[in-house]
This record gives structure tokens, sequence and C-alpha cells, in this order.
């Protein structure tokens, strides 16, 4: 090449000039694809409009609020992330959460869950495991994760599910049959997800304040958690029900290998 | 702001905790040699943002030694070009390149600037409008050369690296891209009198919106 010291002053400093400041949309939304910061925007759920925060890890945050800056100040208080507000979910995701609430547990969320501890994550991915529509014991999830002892420590854990309904910490009660506590409104606000997923709450709370906790077929003699699918489809001549699982085994009943209903230490 | 190096070891010790400055010092850079390749903000947008969080991705795979001794301004401007030329592959299978937002974008991002007699902002925009469309017409290399060199501002060895080019192929890449760009420019149609240019600009966005 010859020494081409070709300038031109001008066209340089026009070039310069092509300079532009990026919107913000470009810096917030790295932060928020690289877990940073998050974006929130209001879902329809069984509750009424609920709002949803996300960012590229997942969902973060559900919850219920007066408006969207009541929810971004909650947000703040407890994740610390700055957040800001969206339209609407990216279309995967809010296609994702809506089958999610209609009762498809096979459809993948994935979820944000730093900072929370691993027995916390493994409570609530227990949760996800109950059909919609059907309830298990607190006790139930501590057997089933191993911790049966753990049963205080379980419902402490489901009251902190930073994403209700999304993982529906709703379908799980007291172990004495009971609806229980809900982050998300109360046990009124439970027992309408619960209706809304189909499930008779006046009846189940009937049968559980009349002392029964299981319920088993005089065909098959399985013996089943009370709302298991298994167990609702016995029909009314067939159906028996237990106080304790100890009185169904012996009965000559065996626990259902769909619901694996469990004894609940000081509660049955 | 911090200077790059400084930066560097600041996301060498912790990437999560510094990287929220790197995007305060680089979006502007970033969003800029996007749209200067593409011409197209909704693209140059996408690009920008996917370059930082690629950038962040990397850095969390990188030892911290890499981290730290990273020359930060070529390294993203690299990235950046490197996504930039994977959309422009893809539009180009399915469009030719729009060439009239970055007209109407060159003329109407500036702020004006009040004080200046209206001849001279007019004079500003409409030379800000050919460049920008003279650049789209220059081809990818050289574009890309005269794109990091001058508009960026990033040294010819640092051009040189991003673009993974050897100096004498960029100094020659740039040299033809200034004169390119001096040709177009003085070819292209004076700048008229009589019509303002945003009231041409108006027309054109009826025609903007029947090409989306």
């Amino acid at each position: 090449m010859t020494t081409e010291t070709f300038t031109d002053p001008r066209l340089e400093a026009s070039l310069r000039d092509l300079r532009v400041a990026a919107p913000p949309a470009v810096g917030f939304g790295a932060l928020v694809e690289a877990g940073l910061a998050d974006r929130y925007a209001p879902i329809d759920t069984p509750l009424g409009r609920a709002f949803v925060a996300w960012n590229g890890r997942g969902v973060s945050w559900v919850g219920m609020a007066d408006d969207g800056a009541a929810f971004a100040r909650r947000f703040g208080e407890e994740v610390g992330r700055p957040i800001e507000s969206a339209h609407a979910p990216p279309e995967r995701l809010a296609s994702a959460i809506r089958r999610r609430l209609d009762g498809d547990r096979r459809v993948r969320i994935p979820l944000d869950l730093r900072g929370h501890t691993p027995f916390e994550v493994m409570v609530w991915m227990k949760a996800l495991e109950i059909p919609r529509g059907e309830v298990r014991p607190y006790g139930w999830i501590a057997a089933e994760i191993g911790r049966p002892k753990a049963v205080r420590a379980v419902g402490s854990a489901l009251a902190h599910n930073p994403v209700p309904l999304v993982v529906p910490c709703h379908r799980v009660v007291r172990s004495d049959g009971l609806i229980g506590q809900y982050s998300m409104g109360g046990a009124d606000a439970k027992r309408r997800v619960l209706a809304a997923e189909g499930l008779d709450t006046r009846a189940l709370e009937a049968e559980a304040s009349a002392g029964i906790r299981f319920t088993g077929s005089d065909t098959t003699h399985i013996v089943c958690n009370p709302t298991c699918r298994d167990a609702r489809r016995v029909t009314p001549q067939h159906r028996v029900t237990f106080p304790s699982l100890a009185a169904a085994r012996s009965a000559g009943y065996r626990p259902c290998l769909h619901c694996r209903p469990v004894s609940v230490a000081g509660a049955a | 702001m911090d200077t790059d190096p400084a930066l560097a070891a600041r996301l060498a010790r912790d990437v999560e905790a510094a990287f929220p400055s790197l995007v305060a010092d680089h979006q502007d850079r970033l969003y800029t040699i996007a749209l200067r390749l593409l011409g197209d903000r909704r693209d140059a947008e996408e690009v920008a943002q996917d370059a930082l969080v690629r950038a962040f991705r990397a850095m969390r795979g990188y030892p911290r030694e890499r981290v730290a001794t990273l020359r930060l301004r070529p390294w993203l401007a690299s990235i950046t070009v490197n996504l930039a030329r994977n959309r422009r592959r893809r539009h180009d299978d399915r469009q030719p390149p729009n060439q009239l937002e970055p007209m109407l974008d060159a003329g109407f991002d500036l702020a004006a600037d009040g004080r200046s007699a209206p001849a001279t902002t007019l004079d500003r925009r409409e030379t800000k409008r050919e460049l920008a469309t003279a650049l789209l017409t220059l081809t990818p290399a050289v574009r890309a050369a005269v794109v990091l060199r001058h508009v960026d501002g990033l040294s010819v060895a640092e051009t040189a690296e991003a673009l993974g080019r050897p100096e004498g192929t960029v100094k020659a890449q740039v040299f033809r891209g200034l004169r390119e760009l001096r040709a177009a420019l003085d070819t292209a149609p004076e700048a008229p009198t009589t019509t303002p240019s945003h009231m041409r600009a108006a027309r054109l966005v009826p025609a903007l919106e029947a090409i989306r």
C-alpha cells in the first residue's frame, strides 16, 4: 500500500457526528437478560389481576398488588433488583403461564429462584407435582422430600413461595385437612383458587372436620388422599373413609401409588 | 466512567457487580455501531442488547485473568460487528436493505441546537442523513472499518483487532471508504432550498409504512 494519509477532517467530524444515544431499552434489556434486573406485567389469574416479574433466567416473582407501582415497590424491598414495567410478558412465557394456570403440568416455566435455600426449592418443586384440583397435607411434602419431621419448615417454605399460582402452594393444606393460610390473600383466596380448579372445598373441609383423613374403595382395597383423582372415581356405595392410615392398613388397605398417602404425625 | 482496564479489573473480580457499569459505559457506542452498520433502529437495538448479553455470558465463562486483560472497546465492538453481520445475512435472504429509515433516523435523532441558525441545523441534518445513507452503500467490510475507525473512534490497531484483519488492510479499507463517501456526498443532489428536510421526510413516512 502507499502511505495513504488521506485525511478529510470535515468528513471525519461528520462521521463522529453520527454517534447516537441508545434507547433506554437496550441497556435495561441487557441487564434483564443477564438476570440483574427484571420486568413485570399484569396477568389474569383465578384471583383476578396479579403481576408477574421475570428476567433472562425465568419467572422471579408473582404477587397481588393494588397497581404496578405497588408491586414494583414490594419487589424492590423483597428482591432488591431494579424493575421496570412492561406491556406483557414475552409471548412464550405468557402462554406457558396461561397453560400452567389452566392445569397443564407438562409445560415448562423457567424459574429464577436465586437467593432461596435448597430446602425451599425442594418444597416448591414437590408442590409442582400435585395435580390441579387436588390437595396434599404439609406432612405429605415433608415425607416426599425425605424430611418427614420438617412439617413446620415445609409450611414456612410454602408461605415464602415467591411465585404463587405458578408453583401451586395453594394445593398444600393443613395436615388436619383444613385449608390453611395463603400468601395471595388468606384462606378465602386459597378456596377460590382451588374452587376454580374444580375442587369442592366445602365438602373437603366438612369431611376434614368430621375426622376423615383418607378414603378408599372396598372393591380395590386401595386407600388414597381424599382428593386423589383415583379416589374421586369411587362410587358412593363403594367409598370407605378412614381417620388414619393405620386404620386403613389394619383394615387391609394398601396405599395408592399415585397419591402416596402418608401418616402425618400428631395430626391424624 | 471507568477506564477500560479499571473496568476490566472490576469485572474480573465480580462480573455481576460490574456489568451494569459496562452497560452504562458502552451501550451508546454499541448501539451506534449496530445502527450505522445495519441502518435499522429496531435491528440495532436487538444487536446492541444481544452483544451486551453475550459479553456478560462470555465473561462469566472466562478465567479471571482473561477477563482482567480484556481490551473492552475492541472486544465489545467485535461482538457487535459479528452479530450485525449475522443479522444482515438473514435480512439479505428476505428483502433488500431498507434505505429510508436510516435517512429519517439521521435527520431526526439530532437534538436540534436551538441557537444555531436554521440553515446551519438543516445543513447538519442533511449531512447526517446523506452520510448515514452513503455508509450503507459501502461494502460491508469497508463499512465496518469506517464505522469502527471514524464513527466509534477506535484506533487503527483497535479496529484491526476488532475486525480480525491486519492493520494494513484496515488502513486501506478506511481509505477506500472515506474516498467513496466523499464521492457519494459530492455527487449527492444538492440539499434543496425550497423543501425543508422535515417535510421531505414526512413524505417518506407513508413509503416507509408501506415497506414494513
